[in-house]
């Protein structure tokens, strides 16, 4: 049984998604899809536990074939550390999709719903798990199709969610066809679609043009695909138009399986030592990350439908992350390992909390919070908490991954690079303020919507809250496993300070 | 045939692919209409299905069916697996994307982008 957990991971939820489709009343259907999700977060801890205590990479030979004939699972440090991630998500926003799901689709869709949730996470589980390219896609497309499904489920609400959910189909399509011809390109040069067997075999052919432009075509798909800065414009209506619960769902999860995924490919099969990495690749995702994270949080300063905000936010904060990718050391790498584990917690928690407003008064702007934070303290203060992790404060999660980016930026000497992030970071106060402003200093309106709130519904966003603090104060553990997860791309001998 | 050519003749599977490859591109870029877009999202991805399939090709190489004769040269036949599952998932890609367009003209009254935009314009201005 043990020895299964790896295809266990990706199977339980892809096949529990058919079910979900087929049963009828509502209840039924999410209590399916409470298990499934559970039983994954499970498996995903056993896996973690079980890789961290061996030290070793853990491979599974589908059907018995070994490499590179066969596919194989691989987890090794970096897969264990991005699977809990996507499954706890997974977990606790199915908690919180109860209600959220009840307030905003309809009923007779809710089977579909779940059909389609069960197997966006199976898709994301199964790109991080599989140690093959072409298999890679296949998941990416399983993920993102029922992603697009679950984005356009949204026109019960708001109508605007179906032209999102059509140009988050158009560019993730175009995203995901760029990857797969750099993958055939590398397939032309080398033969071979198993990852480990691919850095094998690149090094003899790293010289040609063919290489360097198979790296270039996979790098901007998944660029695409997690929406670096100039290429987000798919994501802020996606998100924003979205159900409440896929919304807090993608926001913390779609993206990150991305740029673990870009990781994987740029350091895993094309290494640190291609020519042209450091100083194309590299100098490149540096420039974009700290763009898109002014763009990001400039944007998230102006804007008033708090959706919206945080999704512009997320823009900033994928771009710390891909400033952790363009240092190109093992620190660096580290730093976005961190940042894509603190910032799935945080903005699960923002979205899940900012959800549970937009079911009860329809739409959360500025204006329906105003005074908010009287009537439903509780919630309004997860926000807060979510806000201030994402400026990185001290005792939070944020602090941390801050911490250790700007540590990686001032090894390599990037001095205005670390200042610049610190200044974007800074500049988070101003959107995190305006919400505070707008909840504890104004009194309600007149004839606002009353708001409530039931321990069941900021539960959800309280264990994420709560996950935040915890991983802020004491951090060690997280942050030898994001070590461990770099050093399986980067050697801790090479960059080492 | 002089030696210049070789390149070009040797090689004109992947022009053909990629002047296919910039004509769907175009068009998903350049084209208001939903349709349209989907249209050439398709001849996009053709292009790289028979990327893949042209690459599977063995000089002097048979259809991949084993005759038992050692001496017999075979053409590759994974990218063709392959593509049969990226066959898959574009038509599903269509599908979903079709799906949308419905609801889109049921919702909108237009499939042309400008048309959706303006509208969507008019709606954010009262709002905010």
């Amino acid at each position: 049984m043990m020895q299964h957990l790896p295809i266990l991971q990706v199977l339980l939820p892809l096949l529990a998604a058919p079910f979900a489709a087929l049963l009828r009343g509502r209840e039924l259907a999410w209590g399916l899809t409470f298990l499934t999700t559970g039983a994954a977060f499970l498996i995903s801890i056993a896996l973690f536990l079980e890789q961290r205590a061996l030290g070793t990479t853990l491979v599974y030979e589908l059907g018995n074939w070994a490499a590179p004939i066969g596919i194989v699972y691989v987890i090794d440090a970096a897969s264990a550390l991005v699977l809990p991630v996507i499954s706890g998500i997974g977990f606790i926003a199915t908690l919180a999709a109860r209600q959220l799901v009840a307030a905003e689709i309809d009923r007779r869709d809710h089977g579909l719903f779940y059909a389609a949730w069960l197997l966006t996470i199976a898709g994301m589980l199964g790109q991080v798990t599989t140690g093959d390219a072409f298999n890679i896609f296949v998941f990416l497309e399983i993920s993102s199709l029922s992603a697009y499904a679950l984005v356009a489920m949204g026109s019960g609400r708001d109508r605007r969610a179906l032209p999102a959910a059509f140009n988050y189909l158009i560019l993730g399509t175009v995203g995901a066809t760029f990857y797969v011809i750099g993958i055939g390109l590398l397939y032309m040069l080398t033969g071979t679609l198993n990852l480990a067997d691919l850095a094998e075999r690149l090094p003899q052919v790293e010289e040609t043009r063919a290489a360097f432009t198979a790296m270039a075509f996979i790098a901007l798909g998944l660029f695409l695909k997690m929406a670096l800065f100039p290429l987000h414009f798919w994501l802020v209506p996606a998100y924003a138009h979205a159900p409440s619960a896929v919304t807090a769902l993608m926001a913390s999860t779609a993206t990150k399986v991305s740029v673990y995924v870009l990781i994987r490919l740029i350091f895993g099969v094309f290494g640190i030592e291609f020519p042209g990495l450091v100083d194309g690749v590299g100098l490149l995702v540096l420039t974009l990350g700290i763009a898109g994270a002014f763009v990001g949080t400039l944007a998230a300063i102006v804007e008033t439908d708090l959706k919206k905000l945080f999704a512009q936010s997320s823009i900033a904060q994928l771009g710390y992350m891909a400033i952790g990718i363009g240092a190109m050391s093992a620190t660096g790498l580290a730093a976005a390992f961190l940042h894509l584990f603190n910032h799935a917690l945080m903005k699960g928690a923002l979205f899940l909390a900012i959800g549970m407003i937009a079911a009860q008064a329809g739409r959360a702007t500025m204006g329906t919070l105003q005074g908010a934070g009287k009537q439903i303290p509780i919630t309004m203060t997860a926000i807060l908490f979510g806000g201030l992790a994402l400026i990185g404060v001290p005792l939070t999660a944020g602090f941390i991954s801050k911490v250790y980016l700007i540590r990686a930026l001032l090894e390599q000497d990037f001095w205005l690079l670390a200042g610049l992030t610190f200044v974007s970071s800074a500049l988070a106060l101003a959107y995190v303020w305006k919400i505070i402003e707008a909840a504890w200093l104004r009194p309600r309106p007149e004839g606002a919507p009353e708001l409530s709130e039931t321990p069941s519904q900021y539960m959800p966003a309280w264990i994420m809250v709560i996950a935040t603090l915890g991983f802020g104060i004491y951090a060690t553990p997280l942050v030898d496993a994001a070590f461990a997860a770099a050093h399986v791309f980067i050697p801790a001998t090479v960059g080492a300070p | 045939m002089s030696a210049w050519m070789d390149p070009i003749l040797g090689q004109w599977n992947y022009y053909l692919v990629i002047a296919l490859m910039m004509i769907g591109f175009y068009a998903v870029i350049a084209r208001g209409n939903m349709v349209k877009k989907i249209v050439g999202l398709n001849i996009f991805q053709t292009s790289v299905f028979m990327l893949y399939i042209s690459m599977g090709k063995v000089a002097n190489g048979t259809a991949p069916i084993l005759t038992g004769e050692p001496s017999t040269v075979y053409s590759n036949p994974l990218p063709h697996v392959l593509i049969l599952t990226a066959i898959v998932v574009g038509v599903s890609t269509t599908a979903v994307g079709y799906a949308l367009i419905i609801r889109i003209q049921e919702s909108f009254g237009s499939i042309e982008d400008d048309d959706i935009i303006a509208m969507l314009d008019d709606e954010e201005a009262p709002a905010s």
